[in-house]
């Protein structure tokens, strides 16, 4: 991976991530992520095709329970701490129609 | 010696009767009166809140009954560790203000042991950083020299117990953050096995690597606290259902017998005066009775790299969370989507915004394979490579930092410097294996050293067994300078 990464890249990442990022931001972030991707070019000469991926570090299975109602957090409790509640309910801006 | 009381300690004399549990709040609080202005490694002290508790301990006591085994001892908690009604801000903008409606479980258990919660504990946003520099409430300064930093995340809770605001403190550690401002601070810090302590009511930040850990003066108070926080909670289900061994058991056992690994090909970066305590270790573990033997760990030297693809793509994930919806800051917009992006934009610091970009990138489609599927594929063979060498050594000593504690500002300008902080850390996250970090002598400006234990999966009873010959040895040290 050894093309420099570009403006348009970082851009279209920010967008992914949700992130309004400044001009000067992505300058900055172009240049930093850059940076970052060079040093980690110590593994581009390694071939890893017969190794298996590891996602986590312990052999874990599935966690099973019986299905009876537990507790859980009071809603009320919850809501007071959201920004915006109507009816029980997160409120939220438009989302249909918005053009992202 | 330690300059002051020992969790141990304490937790003995109020048990009998003999000490208030009030009392030694006060004598805390009153340290904290006197030096937190300069050092600031609270967010927020929750002095009556403590004072309640330590009278309910007290209560406990005079009625003829036992709090627990840290009954009466203060408690630092970093502040991305969930407490009911308590702030827990994660030191980010986005997160100001916010009141978890319920406590993690190792919050939890702490109480149920008679341990009394004083505050929560500065860090770095969300856990990113070696200096607690990245913090939206300014950092937190180092007790031993505060020109200097603390070391991070969990600088806060390294820095209460060196400056004896509290004898234990709880951190979280996913590349180090733990063990390195333990090194830093001149303290003892544990990232026990993945699994071994609940991450329920832990903020994540990478979930396959993050571990809750104690900072204590010294390796019994460690045993004690990880007695207390460790086993299995239906709530996490990465939790492991193994039963507990007796942490505390082997720590006067020696070392007699037992096979220390010194790894040959480790990357080079430790500075001469911490390499040379480094050697001291080995030196005095082998007069005590251990072997020394060499082992490989090939893949150690792709660590760094491995670490910072997968850290910051689980980051990506984890923090999609703070969107303006549900907690924390909102920057209202005129529709959801830009309601999202200004208010991460306000909300999130640079080095927040920096790891959500990288692993963004990293998991993004044409990129995917080359980096976060390589890093996945690296983690396999460092496993590998550290399963062969426990299968010659029972644990490895290493540097815990390649440096003794930095002044600020040395490494804010180039962010992956202050990523090689984490070289000799960073591994333990990766195979999900224990490590802790115990001081060991001075070296640079009489600064302490940290020697890095690590042992297999589940191998904290001889971890702390070889930490605790260290402490030993580090008595007979000589005062100052290794040079």
């Amino acid at each position: 991976m050894s093309d420099r990464l570009t403006n348009d890249v970082v851009v279209k990442v920010a967008h992914l991530a949700r992130l309004d990022l400044t001009p000067a931001e992505i300058e900055r972030a172009t240049e930093q992520l850059g940076d970052m991707l060079d040093h980690f070019a110590d593994i581009d000469a390694l071939d890893l095709s017969a190794v298996a991926p590891m996602n986590q570090p312990l052999p874990f299975v599935n966690v099973m329970r019986d299905d009876v109602v537990q507790p859980c957090l009071d809603r009320d409790e919850v809501l007071d701490a959201a920004p915006d509640a109507q009816d029980g309910r997160f409120r939220v801006p438009p989302i249909i129609g918005s053009g992202a | 010696m330690p300059p002051f009381s020992t969790a141990s300690e304490i937790a003995a004399r109020v048990r009998s009767g003999d000490l208030k549990a009030v009392d030694v709040l006060e004598q805390h609080l009153a340290r904290i009166d006197a030096r937190e202005t300069e050092i600031h490694a609270f967010n927020l002290v929750i002095a009556d809140a403590a004072r309640q508790q330590a009278g309910a301990v007290d209560a406990i006591v005079a009625a003829g009954g036992d709090p627990g085994p840290l009954a009466g001892v203060p408690v630092a908690l970093k502040d991305n560790m969930c407490t009911r009604g308590v702030p827990t801000t994660c030191s980010s903008k986005i997160l100001a203000g916010w009141k978890p409606p319920y406590d993690g479980t190792v919050v939890s258990l702490l109480q149920r042991a008679g341990a009394v919660a004083i505050g929560k504990t500065n860090l770095d946003e969300f856990a990113m950083g070696s200096s607690t520099e990245n913090s939206a409430f300014g950092p937190t300064r180092n007790p031993l020299d505060t020109d200097l930093v603390p070391g991070g995340s969990s600088g806060g809770s390294a820095a209460a117990v060196a400056a004896g605001f509290a004898p234990l403190s709880f951190g979280s550690d996913t590349g180090g953050s733990i063990r390195q401002p333990a090194a830093l601070c001149g303290v003892v810090g544990v990232k026990p096995t993945y699994g071994r302590v609940s991450r329920y009511g832990l903020v994540a930040f990478a979930s396959s690597l993050d571990q809750i850990g104690p900072f204590t003066h010294t390796v019994a108070d460690a045993a004690l606290a990880l007695q207390v926080v460790c086993g299995h909670d239906p709530h996490d289900s990465t939790s492991i259902a193994e039963p507990l061994p007796d942490y505390s058991a082997l720590l006067e056992r020696g070392v007699e017998g037992l096979r220390v690994g010194r790894i040959t090909d480790l990357p080079a970066g430790a500075d001469p005066d911490v390499a040379e305590r480094i050697e001291q270790a080995f030196d005095a573990l082998a007069a005590a009775g251990a072997t020394i033997v060499d082992v490989e760990v090939p893949a150690f030297t792709y660590g760094l790299t491995a670490y910072y693809i997968i850290a910051p793509a689980e980051a990506s994930s984890n923090l999609a969370r703070y969107d303006g919806v549900r907690y924390g800051l909102r920057v209202d917009a005129p529709d959801t989507h830009a309601m999202y992006s200004a208010t991460r934009a306000a909300g999130f610091g640079d080095e927040v915004k920096r790891r959500i970009l990288l692993g963004t990138y990293a998991l993004s489609a044409g990129y995917y394979d080359a980096y976060y599927g390589k890093a996945l594929r690296i983690r396999r063979l460092m496993a590998d490579d550290f399963a062969k060498a426990y299968a010659q050594a029972d644990v490895l000593l290493t540097p815990s930092s390649p440096s003794v504690a930095f002044p600020f500002g040395s490494k804010t300008a180039d962010p992956f410097a202050m990523y090689l902080c984490d070289t000799y850390t960073i591994p333990a996250n990766l195979t999900g294996e224990p490590g802790m970090s115990v001081p060991f002598g001075t070296g640079q400006n009489d600064l302490p050293v940290g020697v890095q234990v690590l042992a297999p999966a589940l191998g904290e009873p001889v971890m702390l067994q070889v930490a605790a010959e260290l402490e030993r040895a580090a008595t007979n040290l000589a005062v100052g300078s290794a040079s």
